[in-house]
């Protein structure tokens, strides 16, 4: 910590330039086969925040998220810190293989990008940028985002409609892939930190078996998302 | 194609500065063929590379790897059908339809399977124009359809004696579903009964990252695949070196 603030610091001094307003276009990419991604929340901030950071709790705006994609919260943390935001700009689920591109206008000072979307069906699985340094020269910056776990619900994997923070359950297979009657597969969250997701398990019996997941459709390998940002 | 093309150009320019000469010499030359100032002989220019290709996985051979010099295009695109020729490949190993492609320059096919641990280096070698892209293509032989590689890298920012490491993640080309079914699986998993490429698509028909073979010992009863088959990403390291 103590090596990035005086890394920040240095590059600060070096130029003003790092501070200027931007004008970005953003593009994010489901890479996945079988998840679907909910309204996806996009902010500019200056360094005093994260949405999210591995390895510390979650907190209750970003459990609102991960467990049940309401982004109001984390918006909201967002808006307190003068941050220029795009709400869900798939008007929607993104689709498995899908983009969406959205503008992004920056203002002085909001020099760190962060995007989260929760995925489903999983019980708190998310995609995840943390504070990413928005390049000050123009150009074309394309990278790829991994699959995080908010580790604040088990991942029993049962479809149940529990969305709300703090209930149990996966809120909805929106492919319509998914099975019923689970028994689940865990009730421990053990790790309640937020940290990389370790993956779906699924069954192969949609009937019943632990998971209400389909293991050929609902499993998935990082990375999970792909960002293009064009700096202009 | 396109070299075939070339070469003849250069031959018919060659034939044609030679005739100049000839009448040049000729008393008997005419006015207008004096007036032509003919263009300088192009000189042969060759661009090389040598791709070397490692195979990362336990227990996934990859077929015979594809490397492709080309100037425009890409091979896949997350998203989008796949072509034919890439779902030849996925579902069989076989690369011969991707590198007879309208969009290849030059393609290379490697000498056969790459066992996990092994690798292999495969040059290829252009003349005329300096390729802008390279592309490198190959099956997880033990799967369905996942592929693995590289899309149009841009070769401009490569000097000779300079070369680029990366890593590759795998693809699944979504034109054949994920039974992992022996009858599905081409690779050795099923002894080489299983069936390779069929034309018939049964699966979401767009290209997406591949999320990793099931198996039979992690919960799909009717695999043929067992954990020893499962991979992460990275699958392949390639290393590409510009040689001239």
């Amino acid at each position: 910590m103590n090596t990035r603030k005086i890394l920040t610091g240095v590059a600060l001094a070096a130029s003003s330039m790092l501070s200027q307003a931007q004008q970005l276009d953003i593009t994010v990419t489901n890479l996945t086969q079988g998840i679907y991604y909910t309204p996806i929340l996009i902010g500019a901030h200056n360094g005093d925040m994260s949405l999210f950071t591995t390895g510390e709790m979650a907190s209750t705006q970003l459990q609102m998220m991960a467990e049940g994609g309401d982004i109001s919260g984390l918006s909201m943390m967002l808006t307190d810190a003068s941050a220029d935001i795009v709400e869900n700009p798939a008007e929607g689920l993104l689709a498995p293989t899908m983009s969406t591109t959205t503008m992004l206008d920056t203002t002085d000072g909001n020099m760190y990008l962060s995007i989260v979307s929760m995925m489903l069906p999983t019980n708190d699985g998310f995609i995840g940028l943390n504070s990413w340094m928005i390049p000050t020269e123009a150009g074309t910056y394309t990278f790829t985002l991994n699959a995080y776990d908010a580790g604040t619900e088990a991942n029993d994997e049962v479809i149940n409609g529990g969305g709300a923070p703090g209930v149990a359950g996966i809120p909805a297979a929106p492919g319509g892939d998914a099975g019923v009657g689970g028994m689940g597969v865990t009730q421990d969250e053990a790790n309640a930190y937020i940290h990389i997701h370790r993956g779906s398990l699924g069954d192969d019996d949609l009937a019943g078996g632990k998971s209400d997941l389909d293991n050929t459709v609902h499993r998935w390998l990082n990375p999970v998302a792909r960002v293009t940002v064009v700096v202009n | 194609m396109k070299r075939t093309s070339n070469k003849i150009l250069a031959l018919s320019m060659a034939s044609f500065l030679a005739l100049a000469g000839c009448d040049h010499n000729d008393s008997s030359s005419n006015n207008e063929d004096d007036m032509m100032v003919p263009a300088p002989a192009p000189v042969p220019v060759t661009y090389s590379f040598q791709v070397t290709v490692s195979n990362l996985t336990y227990a996934q051979p990859m077929s015979p790897i594809a490397v492709i010099l080309h100037d425009e295009g890409q091979f896949w695109a997350i998203g989008e059908s796949a072509s034919s020729a890439l779902e030849v490949l996925a579902e069989s190993g076989d690369n011969s339809a991707l590198l007879a492609d309208s969009l290849v320059l030059m393609g290379q096919s490697g000498e056969g399977l790459i066992m996990p641990g092994k690798s292999e280096t495969i040059e290829v070698s252009f003349d005329d124009n300096f390729p802008e892209y390279l592309s490198v293509a190959t099956m997880l032989v033990n799967t369905n359809d996942a592929f693995t590689g590289i899309n149009a890298m841009a070769l401009t920012s490569l000097m000779v004696g300079e070369s680029i490491s990366l890593t590759t993640s795998s693809y699944d080309a979504g034109t054949e579903k994920n039974t992992e079914l022996m009858s599905t699986i081409p690779g050795p998993a099923s002894g080489g009964s299983g069936e390779g490429y069929n034309e018939a698509r049964d699966d979401y028909d767009k290209i997406a990252m591949h999320a990793g073979v099931v198996s039979v010992d992690d919960g799909l009863s009717t695999s043929v695949l067992t954990q020893a088959h499962k991979f992460d990403n990275p699958t392949l390291h390639i290393s590409i070196s510009r040689t001239e």
